[in-house]
């Protein structure tokens, strides 16, 4: 168990977060901007994988990576964030490979989620747990 | 036509018969006090492959005494199930008899005077004959070790864990996985592997800033015995710089990685494999997972989480088996694989009794010859035990070696509350026991042992409480890092494992006052194995050591102040 600065940033982040939160009502939401990503339409699950850590070595910088087979659009999102908005990876018609990773910032414990637009306009969701812990007391 | 499940399924049951069997004679032989050599080692070996299995020594060169876990609760899926079984229901559920020398090993109940009767357990030259009685039998067995190895001990601190590969290295493993050794920092951990004369491996120990497999590391080796190609994949602990302290050994990155992990198992197998064990170091419930996802692993050698049973749990086509800690266990594992697959295993936990094991003279020699130069320090007696004061820490809280770190912190660094980590290992001292310098080691022993002494609001306290807790008892077990409860001082509270995080800690108490914890106010907290940088403040051996002097004889009230909930 142990007390890290990090934490105390977190600690204060997720606090000015909870607080905000009346104010910022009128701001993009997660589900505003899969709802906007997606013009409303259903979404499902398929031809799509979200490859995160189950717990984050360093919340400041947690890898993540997403491929699928059809999709031409990806978009990311880190739900608990102030700002959900991570990144949109779009493919063309001659990918070879479309899958993209990259390092997201988490504000704490929180839901990763990814959409996918797939070629035939349908759209697909993955979506990962990750926990940002204090640490520390390892058997 | 029988199909493998059948196999698996007849072989269980009959691996099941066998192990109550080999298990049944502890306890008839301690009804004829007749355990011996011989009867313990007793093994019908068995189809082509053996496998010896050893894990989470920390360090123990020499027999100790281990008390099991009296609580060990399991959450979610495990709840009820073993490793989350203990004491006289452990017994039941394994036929073992009270007072048996089993239930000495495998139990915590009458733990003072059952060790009268049998001893002290462990030491690696007992452990060395066990091995070198298996490959007589069986010449190319395999001996694996799950890491948790360099670590744990006055002699292994001062030596930077050389006085534990010494030893380990004259054992002649085939390969090692990781844990602890980490804490030694990158630059003698890399130093030693480069030198280590078997394979160090970690499918799940990646470059940190590439995130990349590493070439120190590698994911797996083959293996040519009893005329088997077998594959052995390594996996690390999955949660290092979380669980200690990353700094140390920055390069690196570990996670579960069960995708890769996958693709590790087809690959071998692609390979030819014909036998897929896993060498692990992810904690029990963790591997269950693992073997409940991952396709096409025979064999999980688990470690971590300290969890010794007498048979090996299966899930789906898989076997896990786990192997006790400090050196108290050695599991043998024979297996016959035909045409590339497993058909039948079986197993025993071989407890090492150190009064009835006879020491190899040789390592005997080598383990002496690692201690020599220290021997002055670590035999020096602090302190002793009272007549009815044993120290233990193994379960999920507060031991009585955890409630006497406390004491110290609480004394020593003049602090309200004290906070100790839920560290797994730690030999026992029995009552009447003297305590010497080397045993206050053995419990605190690390790289990172400084005694700091901090502010915390009560707010603060009861994030990090429910912190922890949900490492121990969030109910996937993905999420969990493998370690207990933080052990606390002068602080009381009630847990109720089945709730959330955030949810779980509640009655927050001073003790010395009896008020309730004020989520706004400042207390004075004094605690160790800081995972952070430049944490200052005595080494905690030595705040552990001031106040054994000035106490002299050791006898702690106990200790009530945790009530636990759900159960």
């Amino acid at each position: 168990m142990e007390l890290t600065r990090r934490s105390a940033i977190l600690l204060g982040a997720s606090a000015i977060f909870v607080a905000g939160l009346p104010k910022i009502g009128a701001a993009a939401t997660g589900d505003d901007l899969i709802a906007e990503f997606t013009g409303g339409a259903e979404v499902g699950e398929g031809d799509l994988k979200l490859v995160a850590p189950e717990i984050a070595e360093n919340g400041n910088t947690v890898p993540i990576e997403v491929s699928s087979g059809s999709a031409a659009e990806i978009l990311v999102l880190a739900m608990g964030n102030p700002t959900p908005s991570v990144a949109t990876f779009k493919f063309g018609k001659l990918a070879a490979s479309r899958a993209a990773s990259t390092r997201i910032r988490l504000a704490g414990t929180q839901d990763v989620v990814a959409i996918a637009k797939l070629e035939d306009g349908s759209f697909v969701k993955a979506s990962s747990t990750v926990k940002v812990t204090i640490g520390g007391c390892g058997g | 036509m029988i199909s493998r499940r059948d196999f698996m399924q007849t072989s269980m049951a009959t691996a099941a018969i066998y192990g109550s069997t080999g298990f049944g004679n502890w306890a008839r032989l301690a009804a004829q006090q007749a355990l011996t050599q011989d009867k313990l080692l007793e093994f019908d070996t068995f189809g082509n492959v053996s496998l010896i299995h050893i894990t989470d020594i920390h360090a123990q060169l020499k027999p100790i005494y281990f008390r099991e876990p009296e609580i060990n609760i399991g959450v979610g899926d495990n709840k009820g199930v073993v490793p989350h079984v203990t004491g006289a229901d452990f017994r039941k559920l394994y036929g073992i008899n009270d007072g048996s020398p089993s239930a000495y090993v495998l139990s915590y109940e009458d733990f003072s005077a059952l060790a009268k009767t049998y001893g002290r357990v462990g030491g690696l030259d007992r452990v060395a004959t066990v091995i070198n009685s298996i490959r007589s039998e069986r010449p190319d067995a395999l001996l694996l070790d799950g890491g948790d190895t360099w670590h744990g001990s006055y002699t292994c601190y001062h030596t930077e864990g050389q006085d534990m590969v010494n030893v380990m290295n004259a054992l002649k493993p085939d390969a090692m996985t990781f844990h602890w050794e980490f804490t030694l920092g990158s630059d003698r951990v890399n130093e030693i592997v480069e030198g280590l004369p078997f394979a160090a491996l970690g499918q799940n120990i990646f470059d940190a800033e590439w995130d990349e497999p590493t070439e120190l590391f590698p994911p797996y080796k083959f293996y040519e015995s009893g005329g088997v190609k077998i594959a052995v994949i390594g996996q690390a602990f999955p949660y290092m710089p979380i669980a200690n302290p990353g700094w140390m050994f920055p390069e690196y990155s570990f996670g579960i990685r069960d995708e890769r992990m996958q693709e590790m198992v087809n690959e071998v197998r692609s390979k030819g494999a014909e036998l897929v064990v896993c060498l692990s170091h992810n904690g029990f419930d963790v591997d269950k997972q693992m073997a409940g996802t991952v396709e096409g692993i025979d064999v999980i050698l688990s470690g971590h989480t300290h969890d010794a049973l007498p048979e090996p749990v299966l899930v789906g086509e898989t076997i896990i088996v786990a192997s006790g800690s400090n050196g108290k266990f050695v599991s043998r594992v024979d297996l016959n694989v035909q045409n590339g697959r497993m058909m039948g295993f079986r197993h025993k936990l071989i407890p090492i009794f150190s009064d009835v094991i006879t020491p190899d003279k040789s390592i005997t020699a080598l383990i002496d010859e690692q201690r020599a130069p220290y021997l002055d320090a670590l035999t020096e007696v602090i302190g002793k035990t009272g007549d009815d004061q044993l120290l233990y820490r193994r379960g999920n809280f507060n031991g009585t070696w955890d409630d006497l770190i406390c004491d110290a912190l609480i004394s020593e660094r003049d602090a309200d509350i004290a906070l100790s980590p839920g560290v797994r290992w730690g030999p026992s001292i029995l009552p009447g026991q003297d305590i010497t310098r080397e045993d206050i080691w053995n419990v605190t022993s690390m790289t990172y042992g400084e005694a700091y002494r901090t502010e915390m609001t009560g707010e603060f306290l009861h994030i990090v409480l429910e912190d922890v807790a949900d490492n121990l008892f969030n109910p996937n077990p993905y999420y969990q890092q493998g370690g207990d409860m933080v052990r606390v001082g002068g602080l009381g509270y009630r847990i109720d494992v089945t709730k959330p995080q955030g949810s779980r800690i509640t009655d927050m108490t001073l003790l010395k006052t009896g008020e309730k914890i004020d989520p706004s106010k400042t207390y004075q907290v004094a605690g160790w194995a800081s995972v952070n940088e430049d944490t200052e403040g005595p080494a905690i051996w030595d705040v552990v050591e001031a106040h054994i002097a000035k106490q002299g004889v050791i006898s702690l009230d106990p200790n009530n102040s945790v009530k636990v909930v759900g159960a």
